[in-house]
């Protein structure tokens, strides 16, 4: 094995500018491949973050009768807070519709506790406010409705008994977030100003875990763990990156078309070589290996040759990152402005195994008619 | 001093399928070479001196008839234990060099010792002893194709004898030399051949490689016309 390394490696350097191309063009698929992946880790570990700090906590205990993703379950999905709930704030969701510029817009008024530090929301701003009925909303929101911080705002809500009221909001804080969920035709208001509007004294939709928080297994309460919260999001981040394989999956094929392109190449042209070898007593299976490391050695030459242009352009990537348009911002995931590319070692062991499996299969698989060949006819180069 | 058979060759039939039919290389061949022999297969081109020369290498099989080298039975050998009789005990010198382009010419000779997983200072001793045989210390880090035809074929020459094998089979070794080369290469092997009693076997047409043979065997149609000592 060793021998045929040494041979491989010689033959290689050998070749130069057919080992060249060859490596040129696999080592920009170890950047693209480790790139597109790392982007997409970065967006994963980036999203994950963002919706425990926003929204997720340590998981949400929920009113049996409330579904997040149901707001026909708005009205009556709530209950009295239980005694038994410790290391929570309570959350309280009610449908209300607010008039900006005269266009009346549906939006759901979310009562939260302005002295709460499990999410990174900024109630305080609500509990500091001097207005009536102070708020705090999103930049999606402020920008869909164009309210600004100080902009007043009617609003109408229904109380318990389903008599309608309206008052004016004051926005007194206008916060960036990278998760959607907790902005788009959302208006956060400290929760004891919403029961008093809505008559729904110590009522809450859903509470939000901090991480002392232990399930009381309550009748009426159902809790998601952070893990199961986090699952859709997980699932949608591994769909985009099936879809991103795709990608680097034909840029991979078309580096290993070439390496197959080549060793059909070499066995074709090089039958005399191959004769010689046979004749000075190498096994036909050692002229196999000899032939198969050749591709799998493209593959460690694309490696070194692919981190001297790849680890500065990584390096460079990890401190500008991958800015993201403002279109793609708004498709309701958590997306920042900019995704950081995450460089893990599992992803670049992953990757060198990936393009050095299959370079040396796509080596292989040419090189198995080396053992069919007859050596008398390769000696003289006669093609077979 | 007791003759000791090396290579015998039993009622050995070749044949290969041309346009459809079978056509007879070898026919009945009965051959036996004893170690130390300075020997030439002689014919016309097409008279099959080749195809006894690859199946005597274990590069091909009879298709009638058994061949011996070394006492081993070329027909009934495996892919790999004809491998190993080739890399321990069998050199070849072709008419067109075959020496593999990308290795410089240390690197050419030192290949079928790289086979045999010898130590590197053995290889290396052996290498330049090999390539002093054949006068080319000097030109060790050269690459074939900064040689001339001449020096090509002394480092095929140092490469088949750098293992010091039984035999050395070489087939038409000066047809792409000019005379003065060609002289000088057959002094070379007629002096290893003398110093070292490895046993050569040639296929050729060439006379001026007749002149320095000990034994010519005739071949013609696939037939051994004669067998002159």
């Amino acid at each position: 094995m060793n021998l045929e390394l040494k041979l491989a490696f010689k033959n290689l350097f050998g070749a130069r500018l057919r080992t060249l191309l060859n490596v040129l063009v696999l080592s920009f698929s170890f950047v693209v491949i480790i790139l597109l992946n790392s982007i997409m880790d970065g967006w994963d570990q980036q999203a994950q973050k963002d919706s425990i700090e926003w929204e997720f906590g340590n998981g949400h205990l929920i009113n049996e009768k409330f579904d997040p993703l149901d707001p026909f379950t708005i009205l009556d999905g709530h209950g009295k807070i239980p005694e038994e709930v410790s290391g929570t704030t309570p959350i309280l969701d009610r449908q209300a519709s607010i008039y900006p510029q005269g266009r009346m817009i549906s939006v759901i008024l979310k009562g939260i506790s302005s002295e709460q530090e499990i999410l990174k929301l900024p109630t305080n701003r609500l509990e500091e406010s001097k207005e009536e009925f102070p708020v705090i909303i999103g930049k999606r929101l402020a920008e869909s409705t164009k309210l600004n911080k100080g902009d007043r705002v009617q609003v109408r809500w229904r109380d318990s008994k389903g008599t309608y009221d309206a008052n004016i909001l004051t926005i007194v804080e206008v916060f960036d977030s990278n998760v959607p969920n907790i902005d788009n035709g959302k208006i956060w208001i400290d929760i004891k100003k919403l029961w008093e509007m809505t008559n729904l004294e110590n009522e809450a939709s859903y509470f939000i875990a901090d991480d002392k928080f232990i399930n009381p297994e309550l009748v009426s309460w159902n809790f998601k763990s952070q893990f199961t919260l986090l699952k859709s999001l997980k699932d949608l981040i591994n769909q985009k990156k099936t879809g991103n394989s795709i990608i680097y999956s034909l840029l991979l094929a078309i580096a290993l078309l070439a390496i197959f392109d080549t060793q059909i190449l070499s066995i074709f042209r090089r039958q005399k070589e191959i004769g010689t070898y046979i004749a000075l007593g190498m096994t036909r299976f050692r002229v196999v290996r000899l032939f198969t490391i050749e591709g799998s050695v493209y593959s460690i030459l694309a490696l070194i040759v692919g981190s001297f242009y790849g680890i500065p352009f990584f390096i460079y990537m990890s401190k500008a990152g991958f800015p993201i348009p403002p279109a793609d911002q708004k498709m309701g995931i958590a997306l920042a402005d900019v995704i950081y590319p995450v460089y893990g070692i599992k992803l670049i062991l992953m990757t060198i195994l990936t393009v050095f499996i299959s370079a040396t299969i796509v080596s292989y698989l040419p090189a198995r008619k080396i053992a069919k060949l007859n050596p008398v006819l390769a000696l003289k180069g006669k093609k077979q | 001093m007791k003759k000791e058979p090396i290579i015998h060759v039993k009622n050995a039939s070749k044949s290969y399928p041309i346009a459809g039919k079978e056509f007879m290389a070898l026919k009945q061949i009965n051959l036996s070479l004893n170690k130390g022999e300075f020997a030439g297969i002689v014919g016309p081109s097409g008279s099959g001196k080749t195809t006894l020369l690859n199946i005597i290498g274990s590069l091909d099989k009879p298709t009638q008839g058994d061949t011996f080298v070394l006492n081993k039975n070329i027909k009934t050998l495996s892919h790999k234990e004809a491998a190993s009789l080739r890399n321990y005990n069998i050199g070849f010198i072709f008419q067109v060099f075959n020496l593999l382009p990308v290795y410089t010419v240390y690197e050419n000779v030192e290949f079928a010792l790289l086979l045999q997983n010898n130590s590197a200072k053995k290889r290396r001793e052996s290498v330049m002893k090999a390539l002093n045989w054949v006068g080319l210390t000097d030109h060790a880090d050269k690459r074939p194709d900064k040689l001339s035809g001449g020096e090509s074929q002394r480092v095929a020459i140092a490469r088949a004898m750098v293992k010091t094998p039984k035999i050395v089979l070489a087939d038409e070794p000066t047809a792409n030399l000019d005379s003065e080369n060609a002289h000088e290469i057959l002094k070379t092997m007629k002096k290893l051949n003398q110093e070292l009693g490895t046993t050569f076997l040639f296929s050729t047409h060439d006379e001026k490689v007749m002149g320095y043979l000990d034994r010519i065997i005739h071949l013609r149609d696939g037939k051994i016309e004669k067998d002159e000592l």
